[in-house]
């Protein structure tokens, strides 16, 4: 059978292996390695086969920890199996790895190596993970790229059968698991070649059966656990030979010979750097470069990690080195070295090596870039007589000076290799047309082929950057392009212009293209001044089309993907201009064939209208333009926010120096009020003729882009010109003026305040008292009416009535201008609970969505108040949160009982009326609030004079008299899944925690796998075949407790209800959960139509409202009751609107009726359910019964 | 017995109740409930030109919706999933319903111009149909555009589907024309072998409370009869296609006017939503009776008896009718 070449990822080309090589693969997600499960799930749903002719049965687990003990138990049963995991992830497997490996169990776990969360969580790229899992017993197999990942999978597959010892395979996230690469598919007769059948049916035998009983798993005493432990040597000794034997065969059966230990370089080499997993791929281009200088190097890759078999290693050290450089890319502090570099060290020593100075080094944690540059820094290092030792490179580490310099035009790459660097918007399809594009050069011409991708950490708004490398050569770069380096660079958003600077990457003569509304004769004054330099020193070749008039002639709507990808094509010259059309058509019609011929023929027209409408600008000899690139951030902002976060919001995050970072992952919050990102085409505007004052628009908007102030009207003394107002209609407020405003540079355009605005225009209802309107003209004269609305004073939150929508609202936000999505559904909630409670409220954030836009740098939404009070947040981990938040708890009232307990000893310096004030203050309400607070501050103050020894401990902990509010915050994939069991026991606790389940029935941050909270009939990652079971009700759940209260809200439908179920929850002396419908994009509609979709969900049966207060139960009522009315629309009219729902109609017709029925009779059910529940009787009158 | 067998499109029915264009055709087991009820053949579900372009284009919009907006994924749904449009979907029903039953199966199309979307009646007249049914629905709503305009359309539009197919096709029109005989005329020399009449227009209701426009679907009545009974009356005769009358069939008393006033079939639909397939043995036997009662020994020998050309007063289709009308309105007690 013929190999095909395939240009694919690293995920891809792993799990191509494992879904062909396993039965039962048991998947979690989790970046970046959630793809391999996808694909294996999404393989299994076409029904592809292995290679013995069976479908792989894949099946999603609540945790890692759980698909861990399910592999565990498949393969003690003697299924081949496997899992796919990172990071966090890998870690919940540990214990079970030892046990796996303990017992001797042949399988593989393919990992793309992440970093684990220390001061901060990053989904990027180190060994961090894999290392914390080097003493498990397991064999670890690092490939370097795409191809190797491939081919190594499939080697360890082979390997563990034959030494039943269990192998990691791994490799680096996101570089190598999304970098697309042409490589060479091996078929299923390599497969089948490597896998020895005889092998897989001593697994088999080896199950545990009822045919022959066994016992595995006993507990051993100390008398025979230590000798039984070391029963195992054997086996770990041969596996050497074994991986060695299947390399082999492998390089016999494919011409790629790989070997424990690769050495490449001079066999004379004087100085050698011992590297493993991508970096080594790096490392040896460099080699490669230099030795053809005549330099004296070479650099070992390390293919067996463990076990590290010494006596390899030392062979294929070359006898002439004088100095060793050994490259981690992780850090264990306090260590004596990193992992690597003490194997090394240990095994010269153990060896007699003597004579060769070892040094260690780290490299490339979270991603960080390793360039040819840093290799030849290190190779520089090792000609010194003194190296630095326990250096890094790739940073300025400039505390305590371990950093190596290097030269960042050092370059080793191919001159026959073309580097392309797109710019694109998150949503106008640029990468996925360069992933086309890099298919086409990868598998329609001779080329080597690269494509990398990088997207910052906004979801609306975001930017991409592709990175595409061709070339007659093999490609070894794993890096992305760097400054002058490019042949080609596109901006395919031309607002970016203004804010990054892309020219800088374009190497002399180089081509620029751009996305322009301008023509060619008009487009050169539009570019900033520093772009017109760059053109014109730089002498590149410039060219302009209007895309999005194209696109927008063609039905492409905002898409430019096509057309910028037509335009790369066209001017690149890589094929002939005829054939490369032809080949995008083909690619089109692969792309889009299956979704119809109409989707088709519109990506057609928009390559037949490209060209037309391409054209190259006549650059004039000097600069014309007339302003300069925008800074980062203004310049009054804080000095924290423009010295760190500025270059990293102007992505020059790499030049920041060791010493401007906060030592422990502390950072300040508010900051997202400086950068001003102007996303949005489109901003509301208010019509005060037509408002009601009711303040909806403020209450449903994701970003906090709207908000509304009654105040007094001697303030309209100074407003700017156009800055509206109107008399105040609130009955508390008479007499006062009345504004809504919006900020133009944070909206991000969504709609929802138009949606939800019940004002219309009596002649002309589609004019209603918000309404959309270009944003760039408004864009001055709003951010200073903004600023002047920011300038007035907020309302005394101790006399507002909270409980109406349009009071709430006049409440300040604590939480603004996230990198949401625009049109979000969770964050209306959250910017709730800072309005409310924010001034006095900790929160505990499960890693999700959620933790995202809330905690990613640059920027952070949570803020603070004109006192300095806002939501203190963290995030622990994904699986931990309600326990973190209890955590919270704990502290508060512990606190609270210390400085209780030692208040009274104090009466004689502060008094008895501060005493009992501060012990028995009536803190329900924000008044009672202020005054806890005047009376805290009145006690430090006398305590600053006290000379008793306590003073200072009550002190530090005199703020917890004041009412805290504990949020524990997360979505549904936390709360339904991962950390149900911490949810639950937090719950049973009976303490004081507010839980708000942000519900979108998927796992949106990592792309919409399916969770326990998905409905039935919901197509979602890891459900290619619809979800076939009923949603778990988490509500009903909690409420079985009795004493949790427990409220199911959905603001689309009713905003009053779930402004009342925050308020009764945090009232609530007691453990709270809010579980709140929260639309997302994931469920593939018009996010301006959430509101709508939430209020059908309720109509439908499918989201009953509710609340359950155990506090009427104690006045002999039914706690539970329900919110909203008995269902008056069909499930279907709720369900068809979503395209998570449509699309099984279409792939599985059938499937889509019955699960369409059977949802139906769920409302059903449900309702009746919760009706009978709601109309028992509670107290004595039910006890008399 | 009575013979109730007619011939429509070329096709020999055994009766002359047929499914119209609804969604009784949904789903293979009705399609056979309608047959073993007495149906004589069944007018497939509609295929909307705006629904193969769309739906494939809203597909591919939430399908990419959301996308490449993070590292952390690039799509929210699975990739390798083939999706059925609703089109082929349509085409594999129509394939399954023709294998199911053994009256003749008419496959419905619903579109107003010429274009890509018509390669669906070629898919149609392959997956087996007997005939086809052209729906010409469309609202104009620009001032701008002419009836001539219009008109010019919808023949291009027989005229190209004509040519892309062999089977019979009947061309369903709605009755807002100013020259109903003469678009009659033309449409069936652009290649139409029968003309289906009316159409229904969805009449949307406004909501007083949100002030918003609303769907608002009201199955058709016996009263509704009328007006196409009036211009099958006028037509039969003049034109030289087959004529069905659809819209407010709902008695046997309605089918044998239908069958009087000068059409081939009568196409019942609202009736069996609203009560069940179980009233088509009803109106079959009704239908009988009276023809016993009448002394009938087929249906053909009642086509087009009450027809403008045949009645004894031919203008009583015309204007004098009209002032009848008025006058027996007037002298209503």
């Amino acid at each position: 059978m013929e190999r095909q070449k395939v240009t694919i990822d690293g995920n891809e080309a792993t799990a191509s292996i494992a879904h062909r090589t396993n039965e039962i693969c048991a998947i979690y997600p989790i970046t970046p390695s959630s793809n391999m499960g996808e694909f294996a799930d999404d393989w299994s749903a076409v029904k592809r086969k292995n290679i013995w002719g069976t479908v792989p049965l894949v099946i999603e687990m609540q945790s890692e920890g759980g698909a861990s003990g399910a592999v565990h138990g498949a393969l003690q049963s003697g299924a081949l199996t496997t899992t796919f995991t990172a990071s966090q992830g890998l870690l919940l497997m540990i214990p079970n790895m030892f046990k796996i490996a303990g017992e001797l169990t042949s399988t593989v776990f393919h990992v793309s190596a992440r970093t684990v969360a220390t001061h901060a969580l990053s989904i990027f790229g180190d060994h961090s993970d894999v290392m914390a899992v080097r003493q498990t017993g397991w064999a670890m197999l690092p490939s370097g790229s795409v191809q190797e990942a491939h081919d190594m999978a499939l080697i360890a597959q082979a390997a563990t059968l034959e030494a039943r010892v269990p192998f990691l395979h791994f490799f680096d996230g996101f570089r190598t698991s999304h970098e697309v690469a042409k490589i060479e598919q091996l078929n299923d007769d390599d497969l089948r070649a490597m896998i020895d059948d005889e092998l897989v049916r001593a697994h088999r035998a080896r199950a545990l059966s009822p045919n022959h009983p066994v016992l595995r798993g006993s507990a051993q005493n100390p008398d025979v656990f230590f000798q039984a432990r070391e029963t195992i040597n054997p086996f770990y000794t041969k596996v050497p030979g074994i991986v060695q034997k299947a390399m082999d065969k492998f390089a016999k059966l494919t011409g790629r010979a790989y070997h424990l230990f690769d050495y490449i370089g001079a066999p004379d080499a004087e100085r050698v750097i011992i590297i493993m997993a991508s970096g080594g791929e790096t490392a040896e281009a460099t080699t490669h470069y230099l030795v053809e200088k005549g330099e004296k190097v070479g650099v070992i890759r390390v293919r067996l990690y463990r076990p590290f078999d010494t006596t390899a290693f030392i062979k294929s050290l070359p006898k002439t080195v004088k100095s060793v450089a050994v490259l981690d890319r992780t850090k264990e502090p306090g260590a004596s070295g990193d992992p690597l570099y003490l194997d090394v060290t240990s095994t010269l020593f153990e060896n007699g090596v003597q004579g060769i100075k070892v040094i260690g080094g780290r490299y490339g944690l979270s991603s960080k870039e390793f360039t040819p540059a840093m290799v030849k820094a290190v190779f520089d290092e090792l000609k010194k007589v003194n190296p630095k030792n326990h250096f890094v490179v790739g940073i300025n580490e400039d505390v305590t000076h371990t950093s190596l310099d290097y030269d960042l035009n050092f370059s080793v790459e191919h001159p026959e290799t073309v580097r392309c660097l797109f710019f694109g918007l998150g949503s106008d399809g640029t990468v996925g047309a360069n992933k086309n594009s890099i298919k086409i050069i990868g598998e329609e011409t001779n080329n080597n082929a690269q494509g990398y991708f990088y997207y910052d950490s906004k979801k609306a708004g975001t930017l991409t950057v592709s990175h595409l490398r061709f070339g007659p050569k093999p490609i070894q770069a794993p890096y992305l392009i760097t400054p002058n380096t490019a042949n080609f660079v596109a901006c395919h958003q031309f607002n970016f212009l203004e804010r990054f600077d892309f020219t800088k990457y374009a190497q002399p003569g180089a081509v620029f293209l751009v996305n322009s509304l301008f023509g060619p004769k008009e487009v050169w004054d539009k570019l900033p001044q520093e772009v017109q330099k760059d053109i014109i020193e730089k002498k590149l070749r410039f060219y302009t089309i209007n895309a999005y008039d194209v696109a927008e002639k063609t039905g492409m709507g905002s898409r430019v993907n096509t057309i910028m990808q037509t335009c790369f094509f066209a001017i690149s010259g890589i094929l002939p201009r005829d054939e490369a059309i032809e080949q995008i058509k083909k690619a089109i019609k692969k792309t889009y064939g299956k979704r119809g011929d109409a989707v088709v023929m519109k990506n057609y027209a928009a390559v037949d209208q490209t060209l037309v409408n391409l054209h190259e600008v006549k650059v004039p000899d000097k600069v014309t333009s007339t302003f300069t690139r925008r800074a980062p951030v203004a310049a009054e902002a804080p000095d924290f926010v423009r010295n760190v976060l500025g270059p990293m919001i102007a992505f020059e995050g790499d030049s920041i120096p060791v010493s401007a970072m906060p030592v422990d992952g502390t950072f300040p919050t508010g900051t997202t009020k400086w950068e001003k990102r102007n996303i949005a085409l489109e901003i509301p505007v208010w019509e005060s003729d037509l408002c009601i004052q009711c303040g909806k628009c403020v209450f449903v908007c994701p970003h906090a882009v709207i908000r509304h102030k009654v105040y007094e009207k001697k303030f309209l003394e100074k407003n700017p010109e156009t800055f509206k107002f109107m008399d105040s209609k609130f009955k508390e407020y008479p007499g006062m003026a009345y504004t809504v405003q919006v900020a133009p540079e944070d909206c991000t355009g969504c709609t929802l305040c138009v949606e939800a605005c019940p004002a219309k225009d009596k002649t002309n209802p589609a004019r209603k008292a918000i309404n959309m309107a270009l944003q760039p003209p408004l864009r001055e004269t709003e951010a200073k009416n903004w600023e002047f609305f920011l300038s007035l004073p907020e309302i005394d939150r101790t006399a507002i009535n909270l409980g109406t929508i349009k009071n709430s609202q006049l409440l300040e936000p604590l939480f603004e201008f996230s990198g949401a999505c625009a049109g979000c559904g969770e964050t209306p909630y959250i910017k709730l609970l800072s309005q409310l409670f924010g001034d006095r409220s900790v929160i505990a954030n499960a890693t999700g969505c959620s933790s995202i836009y809330g905690g990613n740098l640059p920027t952070t939404p949570y803020t603070f108040n004109k006192e300095g009070r806002g939501p203190a947040w963290s995030n622990s981990l994904f699986e931990d949160n309600a326990e973190f938040g209890l955590g919270f708890r704990l502290t508060l009232d512990k606190q609270l009982e210390y400085a209780s307990d030692i208040l009274p000893t104090f009466v004689n310096e502060i008094g008895q009326d501060l005493v009992d004030g501060l012990l028995k203050a009536d803190q329900t309400t924000d008044l009672g609030i202020k005054q806890q607070r005047e009376r805290v501050e009145a006690l430090k103050q006398k305590l600053t004079r006290s000379k008793n020894p306590q003073a200072k401990n009550l002190a530090a902990v005199a703020d917890s008299f004041v009412k805290k509010s504990v949020w524990i915050v997360g979505g549904d994939g936390w709360a339904y899944d991962i950390g149900y069991g911490g949810l639950d026991h937090v719950l049973s606790t009976g303490r004081n925690v507010n839980l708000l389940v942000l519900d979108t029935e998927v796992y949106s941050n990592t792309g919409g796998q399916a969770s326990k909270s998905t409905p039935r009939g919901a197509v979602a990652r890891f459900a290619a075949s619809g979800k076939g079971l009923a949603k778990k009700d988490l509500g009903l759940m909690a409420i079985a407790y009795g004493y949790v209260y427990v409220a199911r809200v959905a603001m689309g439908y009713s905003d009053q209800h779930t402004l009342k179920a925050f308020i009764e929850a945090e009232a609530y002396n007691g453990p709270s959960i809010i579980i709140a419908y929260s639309h997302c994009i994931s469920h593939g509609y018009d996010m301006s139509k959430g509101l709508e979709q939430q209020k059908l969900a309720v109509q439908s049966g499918l989201w009953p409202l509710y609340r359950f207060d155990p506090r009427l139960a104690a006045e002999d009522k039914n706690p539970l009751q329900i919110d909203c009315k008995e269902p008056t629309v069909s499930v279907e009219q709720y369900m068809y609107n979503e395209t998570r729902f449509r699309m099984l109609t279409q792939s599985d017709e059938a499937r889509a009726e019955t699960l369409l029925k059977l949802s139906s009779e769920d409302a059903k059910s449900r309702w009746s359910f919760y009706s009978q529940l709601a109309a028992m009787h509670y107290g004595k009158s039910a006890e008399q019964k | 017995m009575v013979d109730l067998s007619m011939t429509y499109l070329g096709l020999k029915l055994k009766n002359p109740l047929v499914a119209s264009a609804s969604p009784l055709s949904e789903k293979v087991e009705t399609a056979k409930e309608l047959e073993a009820a007495g149906i004589a053949a069944i007018v497939m579900y509609s295929l909307f030109e705006e629904q193969i372009i769309h739906e494939s284009l809203e597909l591919d919009h939430f399908l990419f919706y959301g996308t490449e907006i993070s590292a952390e994924f690039d799509s929210f749904y699975p990739q390798s999933g083939k999706y059925t449009l609703k089109a082929d979907a349509y085409i594999e029903k129509l394939k399954k319903i023709k294998q199911s039953v053994n009256i003749p199966v008419i496959g419905s199309l619903n579109g107003v111009s010429s274009g890509g979307w018509i390669k669906y009646a070629k898919k149609i007249e392959d997956a087996g149909a007997d005939a086809l049914e052209l729906n010409l629905y469309f609202l104009p709503t620009n001032p701008a555009q002419t009836a001539n305009q219009i008109e010019e359309n919808y023949i291009t539009l027989v005229h190209d589907v004509r040519n892309s197919i062999k089977i019979p096709l009947a061309v369903k029109l709605s009755p807002f024309f100013s020259a109903i005989p003469n678009i009659a005329r033309r449409l069936v020399e652009a290649g139409a072998n029968g003309l289906v009449l009316f159409n229904r227009f969805y009449q949307p209701d406004l909501d007083l409370e949100t002030m918003e426009v609303v769907p608002n679907l009201i199955l058709s009545t016996s009263n509704e009869l009328r007006l196409p009974l009036r211009w099958i009356a006028i037509l039969y005769g003049q034109i030289n296609a087959d004529l069905a009358l659809t819209t407010g069939i709902h008695t046997a008393e309605d089918v044998i006017k239908t069958i009087m006033a000068g059409a081939s079939v009568a196409m019942i639909a609202s009736e069996l939503l609203a009560q069940g397939i179980g009233r088509v043995p009803v109106i079959l036997t009704d239908l009988e009776k009276w023809m016993i009662q009448h002394e009938y020994d087929s249906i053909q020998q009642m086509k087009g008896s009450l027809s403008q050309n045949s009645v004894s007063e031919p203008a009583a289709f015309e204007r004098a009718n009209y002032m009848k009308v008025l006058n027996s309105f007037k002298s209503m007690p």
